[in-house]
C-alpha cells in the first residue's frame, strides 16, 4: 500500500489555483523527490497535505497509510504520521526551540538530535526561527522533524542556502532517518541527493505531475536544459491543447 | 492648613489627564484597624492573595516586609542580619524620625496635579519609607505589600523609598484585596531617590478585583551612574487602573528602565504608560510594554520619550496581542527631541496572533488551543526583561496562573 496517496488535487490559494489535478503516490518504504520551477506550486501542495486552512481544496483527496485526511485537522494528520520541514518556517516570539523539542521528544535524547544536526545546546533558549540564519533554519527544521518521528516525513529544500559542512550534516541525518521510513523531498539543485538514496522523483509543472522518472535522469535534464525542458514536452503540449 | 494643602485642596476637583473620571465621593473612608503581627498570623485568604503577588508569607527569601492593611501598617520590619544595611518605616514614622525626610517628600510628585495626588496629600494613609544605606548591595529583596480588606474602601498610601551612593537592592510590591473586596479606590503615590551610582529594581505586581480602581502615581530620579528598573505586572481584572510614571535621569550616565507586561481581561480599563526625561549626559532609557486584552478589554499604551541632552538615548518598545474582537490596545508613543544629538526612537506592533503561527505549531503536533497557548505565553516571556533568575520564575509562574483556565 502507498503511504501517500493523492489523487486529482486542486487547489487554490488566495483566490488562485495553483494545483490543478495533482496525482502522487508513494509506496511505503519509498523516498521520491519532487521537482518544479519557483512558484509552480510544491510548498502549496504539502501545506495542501497538512491541511493548512489557506489551501483551499476545490477536488481531490489525500490519503496517508490508507486513511482519508482530507478534511482532518492539522494536528490529527500528524497524529496520523505526518511530519514536514518547513522551507519558510515563521519566527514565534518567546516561544523556545527547547520547549517544542520537550513537547516532541518529552526529553529522551534531546541532546544528542541537536548534535546530530550540529546545532549548539544554547539555541534550545531561542525564540522559534527568530533570527536564525539560513542554514540554522533548515538545521532547526530538520532537527524537529527528526524529533518528531513521523512515518511519512516531507522535507521542503532542506538544502537551500545550506554551506558545504553543513550539507553533509543534514544529508546524513536525513539519509538515516528515512532508512526505515517514507519521505517527498523537495529540492531545487539536488544537493541532497548526494547523501539521500530517493527511488523516484517528480515534475510539477503548471499545476500537475507532468512526469516521473529515475530521479537522476529528472535532475540531468533540469541541470541541462532548465524547466524549458518542460515546455517542450508533449504532454505538457497535448494539456495546453486540450484546455 | 499649609500652603500645600491648599492647593492639593483646590486639585480635588481636578479630574486626571488620563483615564476615566472617578466619582471619590462614594468610597468609604473608614476601616476597622488592624493589630501588628507577622504575615504567617494574618487570615489565610489574606496571605494566599499577598502571595499572588509576590508577597512571601514565611518572609524567607526576604531581607525585609513592609505590610499594611486598608490604613494599618501590621508590619514593618528588617529581618535579622540586614539591619543597619536597609530601613522599613513607615512615612510618617520616617518624617517624625529624620527632619531630611520633608526634602525628599511631594519634591517630585506634585500634589496638585489631579484628584488622586490631592487625596494622597488630604486624606493620607501611611505608605512605606525605604532607605538602603550608603555602599550597601542586598541581595535578597525586600517586600511591601498593600492590602485592603474592606469592600469600597478608599486607600490613600504615599510611598519614599530613597538608594543612597553605591547601593543595590530589589523591592517587591504587591498590591492586592481582600477576596471579598468587589470595589475600592487605591491611590499609591510613590517617589524614588536613586543617588549615585545606586541599583533600585523595583517590581510591582497588582492583582485587583472587577469593580477595583486604580490610581498609582510615581516619580524617580536618576543622579549620576544611577540605574532604575521598574517592573510592572497586572495580570488580573480590574474596573480602572491609570498610571503614568516618570523616571528623571538627570545624572550622567543614568539609566532608566520599564519593564509593562498587563493582561486586561473582561471589562478592564488600563491607561499604562511609563515617561523618560533625558536630562544628563549618557543617560539612557528603555520602556518595554507587552499587553494582552481579551473579553471587553481596553489597553491604552503610553510612552513618553524626552530628550534633552545631545548625548542621551532611549527606545520604546510595545507589544499588543488582541485575545477577542471586543477588546482594543491603543498604542500612543511620544518622542520629543529637544537636543540635537539625542537618540529617540519607538517599534510597537498590535494584533492578533497570526495564523500562520498557529498552522506552523499544529504541524508538530499541537491542538489549536495548545498553539495559541504557547504563542500567548511566549508573548508574555519575561526574559526580555532582563530580570534576576527569582524574580522571573515568580513572575513566570504568576502569567502561568493567569493563563492556566483562560485557555
Ligand atoms: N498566501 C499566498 N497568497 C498569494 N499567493 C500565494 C500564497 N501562497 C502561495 N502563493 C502563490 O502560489 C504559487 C505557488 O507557490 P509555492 O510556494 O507553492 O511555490 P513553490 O513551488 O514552493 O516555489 P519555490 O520553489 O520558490 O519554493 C506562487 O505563485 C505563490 O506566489
Ligand atoms: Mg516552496
Amino acid at each position: 500500500m502507498e503511504l501517500l496517496r493523492v489523487e486529482g488535487l486542486s487547489v487554490e490559494i488566495a483566490g488562485k489555483r495553483v494545483l490543478d489535478g495533482v496525482d502522487l503516490e508513494i509506496p511505503k518504504g519509498e523516498t521520491h523527490v519532487l521537482f518544479g520551477p519557483n512558484g509552480s506550486g510544491k510548498t502549496t501542495l504539502i501545506k495542501s497535505i497538512l491541511g493548512f486552512p489557506d489551501c483551499r481544496i476545490l477536488s481531490g483527496r489525500i490519503w496517508l497509510n490508507g486513511t482519508d485526511i482530507t478534511s482532518l485537522p492539522t494536528n490529527e494528520r500528524v497524529k496520523l504520521g505526518l511530519g514536514v520541514a518547513f522551507q519558510n518556517p515563521p519566527p514565534i516570539r518567546g516561544v523556545k526551540l527547547g520547549d517544542v523539542l520537550q513537547h516532541l521528544t518529552r526529553g529522551v535524547d534531546e541532546m544528542k538530535l541537536t548534535a546530530t544536526v550540529n546545532i549548539p545546546a544554547e539555541f534550545l533558549g531561542r525564540d522559534l526561527n527568530l533570527g536564525f540564519s539560513g542554514g540554522e533554519l533548515k538545521r532547526s527544521e530538520v532537527l524537529q522533524v527528526l524529533a518528531q518521528k513521523p512515518n511519512f516525513v516531507i522535507f521542503d529544500e532542506p538544502d537551500s542556502g545550506v554551506d558545504v559542512e553543513n550539507l553533509e550534516v543534514i544529508g546524513k541525518a536525513v539519509s538515516k532517518f528515512l532508512e526505515k521510513r517514507s519521505g517527498l523531498l523537495i529540492t531545487h539543485l539536488g544537493h541532497i541527493l548526494r547523501y539521500v538514496k530517493a527511488d523516484k522523483a517528480h515534475m510539477l509543472f503548471n499545476g500537475r505531475i507532468v512526469c516521473s522518472e529515475k530521479p537522476g535522469k529528472i535532475l540531468d535534464q533540469i541541470m541541462k536544459k532548465g524547466y524549458k525542458w518542460c515546455e517542450k514536452c508533449p504532454k505538457v503540449k497535448k494539456r495546453r491543447q486540450m484546455r | 492648613m499649609s500652603k500645600g494643602k491648599k492647593t492639593a485642596a483646590d486639585a480635588i476637583g481636578k479630574p486626571a489627564a488620563f483615564g476615566p473620571d472617578l466619582d471619590i465621593g462614594v468610597f468609604e473612608r473608614e476601616a476597622a484597624s488592624w493589630a501588628p503581627c507577622s504575615i504567617s498570623a494574618l487570615p489565610k485568604e489574606v496571605v494566599q492573595r499577598a502571595l499572588s503577588v509576590g508577597i512571601n508569607a514565611d518572609e524567607k527569601g526576604r531581607a525585609g516586609t513592609y505590610f499594611q492593611i486598608d490604613r494599618s501598617v501590621v508590619l514593618q520590619a528588617i529581618r535579622d542580619g540586614f539591619a543597619g544595611k536597609a530601613e522599613i518605616l513607615t512615612t510618617k514614622d520616617a518624617l517624625e524620625k529624620y527632619d531630611w525626610v520633608r526634602e525628599y517628600w511631594w519634591k517630585i510628585v506634585d500634589a496638585n496635579t489631579d484628584k488622586f495626588t490631592a487625596l494622597a496629600k488630604l486624606k493620607w494613609d501611611q505608605g512605606y519609607f525605604i532607605r538602603v544605606l550608603e555602599g550597601q548591595k542586598i541581595t535578597v529583596p525586600l517586600q511591601a505589600c498593600l492590602f485592603i480588606s474592606q469592600d469600597n474602601f478608599n486607600q490613600n498610601v504615599h510611598n519614599l523609598v530613597i538608594a543612597e551612593p553605591g547601593s543595590e537592592v530589589q523591592i517587591i510590591t504587591g498590591c492586592t484585596v481582600h477576596p471579598n473586596v468587589r470595589s475600592g479606590l487605591h491611590v499609591g503615590v510613590s517617589e524614588f531617590y536613586v543617588k549615585k551610582n545606586a541599583k533600585l529594581t523595583y517590581t510591582m505586581i497588582h492583582n485587583w478585583a472587577q469593580n477595583f480602581n486604580v490610581r498609582p502615581r510615581a516619580a524617580a530620579t536618576l543622579d549620576d551612574g544611577a540605574t532604575f528598573v521598574s517592573n510592572y505586572a497586572c495580570l488580573k481584572p480590574v474596573k480602572s487602573l491609570q498610571m503614568y510614571p516618570v523616571a528623571y535621569c538627570r545624572g550622567t550616565n543614568s539609566r532608566v528602565r520599564f519593564n509593562n507586561i498587563v493582561y486586561g481581561a473582561e471589562n478592564s480599563r488600563l491607561d499604562i504608560g511609563s515617561k523618560v526625561v533625558l536630562q544628563g549626559k549618557g543617560s539612557r532609557g528603555e520602556v518595554i510594554t507587552r499587553a494582552i486584552a481579551s473579553d471587553n478589554a481596553e489597553i491604552n499604551a503610553r510612552g513618553f520619550l524626552l530628550g534633552e541632552h545631545e548625548d542621551s538615548r532611549a527606545h520604546l518598545e510595545c507589544r499588543g496581542l488582541l485575545l477577542s474582537d471586543k477588546a482594543s490596545i491603543h498604542s500612543i508613543p511620544e518622542l520629543v527631541g529637544r537636543a540635537k544629538g539625542t537618540e529617540l526612537s519607538h517599534e510597537a506592533a498590535v494584533g492578533r496572533i497570526a495564523e500562520e503561527q498557529i498552522r506552523y505549531l499544529m504541524a508538530r503536533g499541537f491542538s489549536a488551543s495548545e498553539a495559541e497557548s504557547l504563542i500567548i505565553r511566549g508573548f508574555m516571556d519575561v526574559s526580555v526583561f532582563g530580570l534576576p533568575e527569582a524574580l522571573k520564575e515568580d513572575i513566570k509562574r504568576m502569567v502561568d496562573a493567569t493563563l492556566v483556565g483562560v485557555f
